[in-house]
């Protein structure tokens, strides 16, 4: 159980209060001491004054997922007491503030409760209710600072790095930690049985969140016009594309931008935007979350069988409707694989970690040009917005882009007759022309029937012709797109199907199942369409289960549905509460199923 | 939206442009509009506004939505690219070609139904952004399509083709782009093509969004005796308060032989913009007295036509955001991936 460098704490506070800062203190500091370790922000769709929360997981084996258990809770908010003091660990430890009694409601058997006034020694040493509110989170940070034994010089240096150009700002906190850690030091017997000791497994690595990681992909692949307006979780999304390109694309001569960023009035335009940029021939895209896609619904019709590309970041958030906006959640997966009205099917990309977002990003914009359709990144909010450890990015720098069929004013001065959905390789994918290139390459793009030289047509046969390369075009992307991670051992008693978000919990799932004796394959989908060893996988295992998050199973339908393997046998694990997944949840999954049904397992 | 080609006859007399194009050049497919239709007086003023101009043809790209009003881009300058987007998004789509390409002439040709109504929203965001476009409206206060409901611009009173008086108030394109800050606002009439050519001609160069309403009446649904847009009520009612003649950059400009107050406007480009003011007072650069102008004719009954206020000092979209000239489209992938070096010094901060 917890032990050395493998333990999880919450600090519960009140939102705009500042405890972020000091949050994601504790978690650098623990990452430059050389320990694996993950921070989930369970925080409110509020701006002042709500419960939220902030979990931090230190593991020495590199399990990324959100803790199942916390071993330390500080409790800062009266309104969330009961709840937080519940949540710790049988044998785990309650850090309250003292400068008030200790409320009734915090007192529970079996666990060791240690007060510190945190309020008090603020309202002492600080000036103004401003700094005093601030700096008490940086009074806890201190005192677990002790608690947990993090490395102080390295909490100075990132102060010191913080601060640098506010002295008086990094005097207060340097004192605030002081206050903390000296007064844990000289009451409590510090360090705790459970805490941390220097390693060196973090060197390759960064702290990154998915939507700034998203961001940079996009940056390296060339994206120039970027649309957007503002929904959670997708807006640091392209807040940071912003950062980044005022950074790598200002002109350093005349200080011009290299890059078109338009916060549009709504989801519909920032949809029309990226559409009539990729129309142009720009590489474009536009980020936002359940809401936003619904909204778009129309244009990515348009998209898809007028062949312009574009990509779509979604940032799944708790649906539906505007459901619970600082939740996460998996169960946008219908609404994109099967985007907006009439026949359609698309692309869409399932990143699973911050790293992937960088990497898929550039995937992403390369398949939307090949295939001349929409492309979506299905991210979440844990991924999206939630710091996480991940492999230190790295670039290739012969990579180039690939801009697909795309016709050069040479190329349209010796044809006779452009046909803009002519398919002339027999691969499903027609050349395409970019206005203002040459006037041979005009043509009329048209949401409504066109026949393949792009004239509109109500004729059944010509309309047929063009919506059936369309699904050969879709045929072929399923050999293109991402193939799925597939890890088999002989033997195997099960087989795990999972995506997204869901994979470190997953990963984490199977090495407590071994342990349990229950050996389990796994299949992480990466991408839609799926391919044959999709199938494969399916039809090699007895008994598979599908761990995603939403109510209604929409992966397995959708494996169902495209593989043709009968959905009930394959059985579901749903996890759709808004939370980060756990591994527990699928080892229960499992194992509950193990004693309800006769699937053999290996002794 | 069917589309039949046109016989590419030429006659050898025809005359040239600049380009050495014949006017035939900028002309499109057939139209399938009803005969007599406004919106295809409208398309003739535009091919002669481009011919005129010398515009090459694949320089420009038409955008529209959906209506009788959008069909039209497929009626004119077959050699340039055309975007039918969804109802009501065509300012959406060309905001993003223009983020992409700021190089090309935009035109874009909507309607009361595709602008006013459904894409209400998005005439206001692209008029705020200033898109550089010539942003067309052709008016008739009726849906077409779907066979004779009123549109948004349809006036108190006026009557369907049933005899149904039209009771909502009626949004004048003209003042909301003068309310927003529009800096090209001018309203024609599609059966008046002298004062119409010259101010598309003024509008295709305007550095920014050009907005031209024009009454364009609708032969089957709606021009009939109780409509407030049909031919005759527009003749009967139109009121000329600035007849502008427009002189392209590469023209010698000559003062007119007349004894009328002649004011000018130098474009952008440095192409004259002259305005020969039928009312007196009337000051095509002042927003708050083109305003009350307009509204003051309304009041009297009467359709206010011309050039009505012009600002060549407004920044465009790419002002704003302070893009490069070049446009994005040619940037090349090695002037916008950072590369390896730039990402290791990066991860830094990721520490």
């Amino acid at each position: 159980m917890s032990g050395i460098n493998d333990f999880a704490f919450k600090m519960a506070t009140v939102n705009g209060t500042g405890s972020a800062s000091a949050n994601s203190l504790l978690m650098q500091a623990i990452f430059r001491m050389g320990i694996p370790v993950t921070g989930k922000n369970i925080f409110p769709s509020n701006i002042q004054g709500l419960p939220t929360f902030y979990e931090i997981r230190v593991s020495k084996d590199g399990y990324t997922a959100r803790p199942q258990q916390v071993d330390l809770v500080v409790a800062l908010n009266p309104s969330t007491y009961a709840k937080d003091v519940a949540s710790v660990t049988p044998g785990g430890y309650l850090l309250y503030d003292s400068s008030w009694p200790l409320e009734p409601e915090l007192v529970r058997e079996g666990i060791t409760i240690l007060g510190i006034p945190f309020g008090k020694m603020c309202v002492d040493t600080f000036q103004g209710d401003r700094n005093r509110t601030l700096l008490r989170n940086i009074v806890y940070a201190g005192a677990l600072a002790a608690l947990l034994k993090i490395d102080m010089d390295i909490v100075g240096q990132l102060l010191v790095e913080k601060f640098s150009k506010k002295k008086a700002l990094l005097d207060f906190n340097n004192t605030a930690i002081r206050l903390g850690y000296d007064y844990a030091k000289t009451n409590y017997t510090c360090p705790l049985s459970f805490h941390l000791e220097r390693m060196d497994e973090t060197s390759g690595s960064i702290i990154i969140d998915g939507n700034a990681a998203a961001a940079l992909g996009a940056v390296y692949a060339g994206a120039t016009v970027g649309a957007w307006y503002p929904i959670t979780p997708s807006t640091s999304l392209m807040e940071a594309f912003g950062a980044f390109c005022r950074k790598f694309r200002t002109d350093a001569d005349t200080g011009l931008a290299k890059y078109c960023i338009i916060q549009a009035e709504d989801e519909l335009s920032a949809a029309g935007i990226t559409i009539g940029a990729g129309w142009a021939g720009a590489r474009a895209f536009t980020n936002t979350s359940g809401p936003g896609i619904s909204l778009m619904q129309e244009f990515i019709g348009l998209a898809y069988y007028t062949e312009i590309p574009a990509v779509f970041y979604d940032i799944q958030r708790t649906g539906p409707s505007t459901g619970m906006p600082t939740r996460t959640q998996q169960a946008d997966l219908f609404s994109l694989a099967y985007a907006s009205h009439g026949d359609t099917k698309h692309i869409v990309l399932f990143p699973c970690n911050p790293e992937e977002c960088f990497y898929m990003s550039v995937t992403a914009f390369d398949l939307a040009d090949r295939f001349q359709t929409p492309v979506f990144v299905a991210s979440d909010l844990d991924i999206g917005m939630n710091d996480w450890m991940c492999k230190r990015l790295q670039w290739d720098d012969d990579h180039t882009w690939n801009r697909g069929k795309c016709l050069s004013a040479n190329d349209l001065e010796s044809i006779k007759k452009f046909s803009r959905y002519l398919d002339a390789d027999g691969d499903g994918i027609a050349a395409r022309s970019l206005p203002g290139v040459h006037g041979n390459g005009a043509y009329f793009v048209r949401g409504s029937g066109h026949d393949k030289h792009a004239m509109y047509t109500e004729d059944s046969d010509a309309y047929q012709e063009v919506v059936d390369r369309l699904a050969r075009k879709h045929r072929l992307a399923a050999t293109v797109v991402p193939a799925p991670e597939i890890h088999t051992t002989p033997g195997a008693d099960i087989g795990i199907v999972s995506l997204g978000g869901c994979h470190a919990a997953v990963v984490e799932a199977i090495d407590r199942l071994r342990d349990a004796g229950i050996i389990a394959d796994y299949m992480r989908i990466k991408a839609f369409p799926f391919d044959a060893p999709v199938r494969a996988f399916l039809d090699s295992h007895a008994v598979t289960f599908v761990v995603e998050q939403n109510r209604d199973a929409q992966l397995r339908a959708m494996l169902a549905i495209e593989t043709g393997k009968p959905r009930d046998e394959m059985i579901p694990v749903l996890d759709y509460g808004g939370m980060p997944l756990t591994a527990a949840v699928v080892v229960n999954a499992v194992t509950s199923h193990r004693n309800t049904s006769t699937f053999a397992v290996s002794s | 939206m069917t589309s039949i080609a046109k016989p590419a006859v030429r006659h050898p007399g025809l005359k040239r442009n600049a380009l050495g194009f014949t006017m035939r050049d900028y002309e499109g497919a057939m139209s399938t509009l009803c005969a007599g239709c406004g919106h295809d007086s409208v398309t003739a003023a535009l091919v002669q506004a481009c011919f005129e101009l010398a515009l090459p043809p694949h320089r420009a790209a038409k955008m529209s939505g959906i209506g009788c009003s959008s069909k039209t881009t497929a009626y004119f300058m077959r050699q340039s690219h055309g975007f039918n987007s969804v109802h009501g998004r065509m300012p959406s789509v060309t905001s993003g070609a223009s983020a992409a390409n700021r190089d090309l002439t935009y035109i874009g040709i909507s309607g009361d139904g595709d602008s006013l109504s459904i894409g209400l929203g998005q005439l206001c965001h692209a008029i705020r952004r200033n898109v550089r476009m010539l942003y067309v409206i052709d008016n008739n206060g009726v849906y077409g399509l779907t066979k004779g409901q009123f549109s948004a611009s349809a006036d108190i009173g006026s009557t369907s083709k049933k005899g149904e008086a039209n009771v909502q108030p009626p949004i004048d394109p003209v003042l909301l782009a003068l309310t927003l800050g529009a800096t090209f606002v001018a309203r024609g009439f599609s059966g008046d093509k002298a004062q119409l050519i010259p101010i598309l001609k003024a509008g295709l160069s305007h550095n920014g969004l050009a907005l031209v309403d024009i009454i364009s009446p609708c032969v089957t649904f709606n021009d009939h005796d109780g409509s407030t847009k049909s031919y005759k009520f527009t003749r009967e009612h139109e009121v000329e308060i600035s007849a502008a003649d427009f002189v392209p950059l590469r023209r010698e400009i000559t003062v007119p032989d007349t004894t009328e107050a002649i004011s000018t406007i130098t474009m952008h480009d440095g192409s004259v913009v002259r305005f020969r003011k039928t009312h007196d007072s009337y000051d095509p650069t002042d927003r708050a007295a083109a305003y009350a102008h307009v509204r003051a004719c309304q009041q009297r009954n009467e359709v206010a036509t011309g050039l009505l206020f012009l600002d060549e000092g407004g920044l465009d979209m790419h002002a704003v955001a302070k893009t490069v000239p070049t446009p994005l489209v040619d940037l090349t992938y090695k002037q916008l991936c950072p590369g390896n070096s730039a990402l290791q010094a990066l991860m830094e901060k990721y520490r």
